[in-house]
């Protein structure tokens, strides 16, 4: 009690114009960014590995499973940040006893359950359990029966069981578009459903999420083929890195146009709350939003890539292009997570003044806390990659060709 | 069946069995964790409404201080602040309900007290009765003149100020400063002890303001002048110009 | 071909069980008590009886704050200025069109005079409480059930259910929630509910000193509010969001947010 007020005391000077008494305590931070942020690396991760299985991209097999279990260990941890946020986390079991059928945020613990279950854990154990029988059958000691459980100690390797395997991934994938879709859009819907507020409400709020989530998700697994790779003493793929540069740039020209069109319509119909937005686009989210988001994470990423593309410079240099846009534009999409959340909450309800966000370093909402559930992930992955070893040179080569 | 069974892709076989042990576990989990009462009236906890009237009162209200103290509230249902209920100047008094002898409830007696109501702000309502406590016999408390349970003035106010502060501040710095309120409004002896039931009258002719400003008014050379015949003759003067605050300078 | 409707009998039934756990109980128990007319809370009061709104006379608010105060009091509310069930909000619009509003403390201390720079074409008090919406936002977003609306109009907050999302805060237009700095839930105007199953006011209402706060039955012919309504010119705070507020505003000014 005595800590809240203490943090909150000072602000009270910080405040420009006027805002309801009680908006003086911001309630969605840190960790709330993070949160939308997370999820946008999964949908956009299946998305990606999805183009393999569905729409037969050849060019980014290299891709496929990596992509799959960076969507994995990063939806395993996607719901942290919520939890921690959580005045009782404790209670948070409650969402899936007694949802309320009317709230978007309850809807999360099944899309969530749905995702995870029925799509992600599914396609990884078809696409993986041939894998899994024959390599427990080489090896010794506790990786065996790992290996060994992970199959559901099934056993059957014949040509007709890895058919349906493979039949099985297909259907899962194409289930898992439109699951991918609904798990990120509905992210931009808790968001864009809420029409006391104007920088949130707003039909396009998902589509710019799901798109912003697949350029987050792309950009991802880029970075990590370019890091990766390399560690691994192996080749960097060029025709792979080209087509996921390619799908990096279309996706973007996607995200910008929506965002830009949603900035151009609100500017245009110019309702009541435009006053109060202007001021704050051109005030305190000027640097997060117009520098970093528009100029650093999608600007000059794009322009890169296009002279990439145009100027057909050498391997390595197109790697160092491609690995630093990514970086760029991972930039880019924390920050429109923050100017969705943190910018949202930012002007009061009233229309009529600012308040401010002030950071934290310890305690559950802090800096320290985040950026623990930011590195999770990346643990989680290199245990999976130990695990369930990704590369094409750890499948089992085909009996049958 | 037998055969059938074997038909299915041991792969099926074991998914189904995973689903069928989570949905298993799930189910009975939530039966036991569900509390017993909730959507009993609607989608939420029964007895949360039993938990949030369980909290206790502290403003015992009207008609328990009635019960009790009715030779006060007599006094003070026929005066000026019948609707001021006892607590409003005494505060939350249950525990004193509860227990008379224990526990006393507050008499205010500072002068501090009576500005929170009576101070002059710019926002309250005209009308209402304000005063500048510093220049309004600044070193006695209240309740030497005023009865804060029939809190009739001493004497009739005299000045209109005394309730139209708001009025009578902006006039003050208004080329109508020297003017007097009444030489505009005809006040009703009774306005003084009855506002709300005899009001002041307003100037009914566009002549009345004339006599000043009317071209061939006989008045000093400075004032503004209109034609009468002329101006705007659908309006009385006062419809569009605040002959408090008259916006020539 | 009898293999194949089996799996498929097999492969339905496997559906619909996943599809039951994902209903929630208050779908398939909560109907019947829908039609549970005798209900006394307390000691004799009935929700079904009753169906509460309050009225405000921006005209006849002095803002002295007592309203304020006095709920602080009532409902062991946090001292600290951050955490509002009721507060009192001060417009000064001033003549070249300039808007200053002000609510020091929520009015819990009332106002001070301040220094005016400018000359002030109107100005008034706003009193401000939830509205006890009819189409309440924070209602349709809480996750768990944790907030809702009463049989006699009232939202409430069950403070032991409530896991501290925060969402309802951000749904509410009007600001009139917060998070309760010790239990860490959602808390908010309950109408003072402990109150009115006792046949008592508000707080609020009770320390107005000009009846600027009206409170009473909407649906009943004779009622303080119904008088109010059938005397005055009504609005309500934010209609184009069509939450359906059960506060109604007298004299209310088109600048008040």
């Amino acid at each position: 009690m005595e800590e809240i007020v203490q943090h909150l005391a000072p602000l009270l000077r910080e405040i420009s114009g006027y805002i309801y008494p009680n908006e003086i305590e911001l309630h969605w931070g840190l960790l709330v960014v993070i949160y939308p942020y997370l999820t946008g690396l999964v949908a956009g991760a299946f998305i990606l590995a999805s183009l393999v299985k569905v729409f037969n991209v050849k060019e980014l097999q290299p891709t496929y499973r990596m992509a799959l279990l960076t969507a994995l260990a990063f939806l395993i941890i996607a719901p942290l940040p919520l939890l921690a946020h959580l005045g009782h986390p404790e209670k948070s079991y409650e969402i899936f006893l007694t949802p309320n059928k009317s709230s978007a945020m309850a809807m999360f613990g099944f899309v969530y359950a749905w995702y995870l279950m029925a799509v992600l854990l599914l396609e990884i154990w078809f696409d993986y359990r041939r894998d899994l029988i024959l390599w427990s059958k080489s090896e010794k000691g506790i990786k065996k029966w790992l290996h060994k459980i992970l199959s559901l100690f099934s056993s059957d390797v014949s040509e007709k069981a890895v058919k349906f395997d493979k039949k099985a991934v297909r259907i899962i994938t194409i289930i898992g578009i439109p699951s991918a879709f609904l798990l990120h859009g509905y992210v931009g819907f808790i968001f864009g459903s809420v029409k006391a507020n104007p920088f949130w409400s707003s039909v396009l709020m998902p589509i710019v999420f799901l798109f912003s989530a697949i350029v987050s998700g792309i950009a991802l697994i880029l970075t990590f083929y370019v890091v990766i790779t390399p560690l691994r003493k192996k080749e960097i793929d060029m025709p792979c890195l080209d087509k996921l540069a390619s799908y990096l740039f279309y996706v973007m020209i996607v995200d910008f146009s929506l965002e830009a069109l949603d900035f151009i319509h609100r500017v245009y119909e110019s309702e009541e709350s435009i006053q109060i937005l202007s001021e704050l686009v051109s005030g305190k989210l000027f640097v997060s939003l117009v520098v970093i988001q528009i100029l650093i994470g999608m600007l000059i990423p794009l322009a890169a890539i296009a002279l990439v593309k145009i100027l057909k410079w050498p391997a390595q240099l197109r790697i160092q292009i491609y690995f630093l846009a990514s970086i760029l534009v991972q930039v880019g999409i924390f920050s429109t997570r923050w100017n969705v959340v943190i910018g949202g909450q930012l002007f009061s309800k009233s229309f009529m003044g600012l308040t401010v966000y002030k950071m934290s370093f310890f305690g559950l909402e802090g800096l320290l806390v985040s950026l623990t559930i930011m590195i999770l992930p990346i643990v989680i992955l290199s245990l999976l990659f130990k695990l369930l070893p990704p590369w094409d040179e750890n499948r089992n080569p085909d009996i049958v060709k | 069946m037998k055969n059938f069974l074997k038909e299915i892709p041991e792969q099926v076989t074991r998914i189904v069995f995973l689903l069928i042990v989570f949905i298993a576990a799930f189910l009975f989990i939530r039966s036991n964790l569900v509390p017993e009462d909730f959507g009993k009236t609607g989608h939420y906890r029964f007895s949360a409404i039993d938990e949030i009237i369980s909290v206790d009162i502290k403003y015992a209200g009207q008609d328990v201080c009635n019960e009790c103290h009715d030779d006060i509230v007599v006094v003070k249902d026929s005066s000026y602040h019948h609707n001021v209920t006892c607590e409003v100047c005494h505060g939350a008094a249950a525990i004193h309900a509860d227990d008379p002898v224990e526990f006393t409830p507050t008499a205010p007696r500072e002068r501090n007290i009576c500005p929170q109501c009576h101070e002059y702000l710019p926002s309250r309502p005209t009308g209402f009765p304000q005063i500048i406590s510093a220049s309004h016999n600044p070193l006695k408390p209240c309740i030497t003149c005023h009865n804060p349970h029939d809190p009739v003035p001493p004497e009739t106010p005299k000045e209109c100020s005394a309730c139209h502060k708001e009025i009578s501040s902006t006039k003050s710095i208004s080329h109508h400063a020297l003017i007097p309120c009444t030489k505009c409004h005809s006040v009703p002896e009774k306005h003084r002890l009855d506002p709300r039931e005899y009001l002041p009258t307003k100037p009914g002719s566009r002549e009345f303001c004339g006599q000043c400003h009317s071209e061939d008014a006989d008045s000093e050379p400075g004032i503004p002048r209109i034609d009468l015949e002329t101006h705007e003759t659908k309006y009385v003067c006062w419809q569009c110009h605040y002959p408090h605050l008259p916006e020539a300078k | 071909m009898e293999n194949e409707n089996n799996r498929r009998n097999f492969l339905r039934k496997s559906l619909y069980a996943m599809i039951l756990a994902f209903i929630p109980p208050s779908f398939i128990s909560g109907e019947k008590s829908k039609k549970v007319v005798e209900w006394i809370i307390g000691e004799n009061y009935n929700p079904y009886d009753h169906y509460w709104s309050m009225g405000i006379d921006i005209n006849k608010c002095i803002g002295c704050g007592r309203c304020a105060d006095a709920c602080k009091t009532e409902n062991d509310v946090p001292r600290e200025p951050f955490f509002f069930r009721t507060w009192v909000e001060r417009y000064r619009i001033y003549q070249d069109g300039d808007v200053q509003i002000d609510s020091p403390n929520g009015a819990v201390n009332g106002f001070e005079k301040g220094t005016e720079s400018k000359n002030i074409e109107r100005s008034f008090f706003v009193p401000k409480i939830c509205n006890h919406c009819d189409n309440p936002p924070c209602v349709q977003v809480c996750p768990v059930g944790a907030t809702f609306k009463s049989e006699d109009g009232v939202i409430l907050v069950d403070k032991n259910y409530c896991i501290g999302c925060r969402y309802c805060i951000q749904a509410c237009p009007y600001g009139a929630r917060y998070l309760h700095p010790e239990t860490r839930t959602a808390d908010k105007c309950t109408f003072c509910y402990h109150r009115l199953v006792q046949g008592k006011l508000p707080a609020c209402v009770e320390t107005c000193p000009t009846q600027a706060r009206i409170f009473g039955e909407l649906k009943k012919k004779a009622s303080p509010l119904e008088r109010f309504r059938r005397m005055n010119k009504i609005n309500v705070l934010k209609p184009a969001l069509n939450t359906e507020p059960k506060v109604y505003y007298a004299n209310l000014d088109m600048e008040v947010k």
